[in-house]
């Protein structure tokens, strides 16, 4: 190796490690800034500059605070019914649904297909202008069912998820069971479902996330604040409190936390999902 | 079906029970039950609502009350609102953020690629703000924008001055860029997500005859990983291009429904339904974004049909390509 070969190494490496760095620099300095601000008194965040780290880190009082104020522990009961039933309801829906897709040729089975495809180019906020009217006329707003039922109906990527599971189960799992006298809903429920577990869990972990995380519809839909879900109990936090931000930081961090855990306990599935759900989208 | 049982009938009293225990019955009860759910819930709540937006749209009505049959006259009116109109413009901001975004994936996704110590950390790093919800997101950036606040302290740290730094939400003419950032912000990571996986399908083997022979890092990326994510690459593209067009979530949820001249066209959309409450100009609005989504969608699947032909031809064609270059290459060090 010559030197000029040397040269080069140590400056590829160098730009390798710097540009990660400085990246992952950017992506953490919005949500550690914040969470250094959730740890300040009053009169340290009016005395000190934004980006100088708090006296105490366990000063904890923003986050009790926070959590009392937006009644985060209402919200987070509510946003768990929600998740909960949102995440079975579509996974069921959706494996269901895979299934029949799947495995039987039946006049329609394309134009099904073809209904879902064509849904996911219809971009869910242009349509909320007449979603908005059919909520109202359904008695659907303001009521934690409406808005869960909501959620269920617009759930394409899931069905693409378990339909690419089910090629890769072959079909003669399920003859053989035929042969044996089992009926199409004993296989389906005793025999592919546990196999789809993989799927499942993809599918859990993207609607959790996508349904914890979904703030337009909640605000149209759950207006009455009783059964407001976490991430709009952060509107409390406008108006009066608009400029305490190491209160609203400190609110902020903990509706972060919650996928912030997922995220870490689940990283692998979370990339793989992705990535499948794209390739086929 | 109803043919079925009837021919059925003719020939013996038709028995449902024994028809539902037949295989074609089972098949028939599983495919009604197992779809009428899913059908019923797509139908309510996507082909319904479309189906009256479009009704919509020819009718001067608000929520309750209609006021008449107006014909084109809404959509005359999106285009002819100076104010509508311009946020369509905006989308340009945003298309010009989408470029950059899968540019700095590409680049993060590559040098991955090559192997990162810690690779892991950094990753989840850039992945992590995809999974902040929406309005968490408006208060960060809101803080982090505030004058003397968060960028502006990491700014003076390397040697700006604060006066002459602008206000990033407030001065009009670097708003708009300051919320394409944060879209920016957002995203880059999940992409990169993407870009990694698809680079990763390609077998390591070819990596290392590459360096074997001696293929530097830029000639590896142009012919070995350039190749294996050029769909993906291109479909993120286009996909951007609508994307960018129905842009909401920042000016909604960092200026609060899109103050000081950052409302784009979803945002503009949703203030005259909600606001305005004139639901025919904006189901007329929803329409003409649909229509141009529709037509950027042909003409990707034209430009895929015409470019790779079929995925399976582009792969060969890919590989073959890289076959020839590695020869080359081989070549040129053996002369030497």
């Amino acid at each position: 190796m010559t030197v000029g070969d040397n040269v080069k190494k140590y400056l590829w490496i160098f730009i390798k490690y710097f540009s990660m760095i400085f990246f992952s620099f950017v992506s953490l300095l919005p949500i550690v800034s914040c969470v250094i601000t959730a740890f300040k008194t009053d009169a340290e965040y009016q005395n000190t500059n934004v980006m100088t780290p708090p006296e105490s880190w366990l000063n904890f009082q923003n986050f009790i605070d926070a959590f009392q104020k937006a009644d985060m522990g209402r919200a987070f009961l509510n946003s768990a019914i929600v998740v909960v039933i949102v995440v079975a309801g579509s996974v069921m829906i959706g494996s269901m649904l895979a299934y029949v897709l799947n495995r039987f040729t039946f006049p329609g089975n394309g134009l099904i297909r073809n209904l879902f495809l064509f849904a996911t180019l219809l971009p869910g906020i242009a349509m909320q202008v007449s979603t908005y009217q059919l909520m109202y006329q359904l008695g659907f707003i303001n009521h934690l069912y409406g808005y869960i039922i909501l959620m269920m109906g617009t759930d394409v990527i899931s069905i693409y998820i378990f339909i690419q599971f089910f090629e890769n189960i072959p079909t003669s799992l399920d003859e053989s069971a035929y042969m044996d006298g089992a009926s199409y809903v004993t296989i389906f429920f005793r025999i592919l479902f546990p196999l789809l577990k993989p799927a499942i869990v993809t599918c859990m972990i993207l609607k959790g996330v996508g349904v914890y995380n979904e703030y337009y519809s909640a605000q149209l839909y759950l207006v009455d604040k009783k059964i407001q879900t976490v991430a709009m109990s952060l509107y409390t936090f406008t108006g009066p409190l608009g400029s305490k931000y190491n209160l609203i930081c400190a609110g902020v961090i903990i509706t972060l936390l919650p996928a912030l855990i997922i995220f870490i306990a689940f990283q692998k599935q979370i990339y793989s999902g992705l990535t499948s759900g794209a390739v086929k989208g | 079906m109803a043919s079925a049982a009837k021919t059925n009938k003719s020939e013996r009293p038709f028995n449902f029970l024994r028809w539902a225990k037949s295989r074609k019955g089972q098949q028939t009860l599983i495919i009604i039950g197992f779809s009428i759910i899913p059908l019923l819930l797509l139908f309510t709540f996507t082909y319904f609502p479309f189906v009256k937006m479009a009704q919509f749209s020819f009718y001067d009505r608000n929520y309750i009350k209609v006021r008449g049959f107006v014909g084109l006259k809404n959509y005359i009116d999106v285009f002819k609102r100076p104010d509508i109109f311009k946020s369509l413009w905006l989308s340009l901001y945003y298309m010009g953020g989408a470029v950059v975004q899968l540019a700095l994936a590409l680049y993060l996704a590559t040098i991955f690629c090559f192997g990162v110590k810690g690779g892991n950390f950094f990753k989840g790093c850039m992945f992590f703000p995809y999974l902040i919800n929406g309005i968490a997101i408006g208060f960060i950036f809101k803080f982090f924008y505030t004058r003397g606040f968060v960028l502006d302290t990491v700014l003076q740290w390397i040697g700006f001055d604060l006066e002459n730094l602008p206000y990033w939400l407030r001065d009009t003419s670097i708003n708009n860029v300051s919320l394409v950032a944060t879209s920016v912000w957002k995203y880059f990571g999940q992409n990169m997500v993407l870009f990694v996986g698809a680079m990763m399908s390609v077998d390591a083997s070819l990596y290392e005859a590459a360096e074997l022979d001696g293929a530097n890092k830029w000639q590896q990326f142009k012919y070995i990983m350039l190749p294996s994510i050029k769909t993906i690459v291109m479909l993120n593209l286009i996909m951007s291009i609508t994307g960018s067009l129905s842009a909401f979530e920042p000016p909604y949820v960092i200026m609060s429904g899109g103050g000081n001249g950052t409302a784009t066209y979803f945002v503009k959309m949703h203030e005259v339904a909600h606001t305005s409450q004139k639901l025919g100009l904006a189901s007329a609005m929803a329409i003409v974004l649909l229509i141009i989504i529709f037509i950027v969608t042909i003409l990707q699947k034209l430009f895929f049909k015409y470019v790779f032909k079929n995925a399976e031809d582009e792969d060969k064609g890919a590989a073959a390509k890289r076959e020839k270059k590695l020869a080359k290459l081989r070549a040129k060090e053996a002369a030497r």
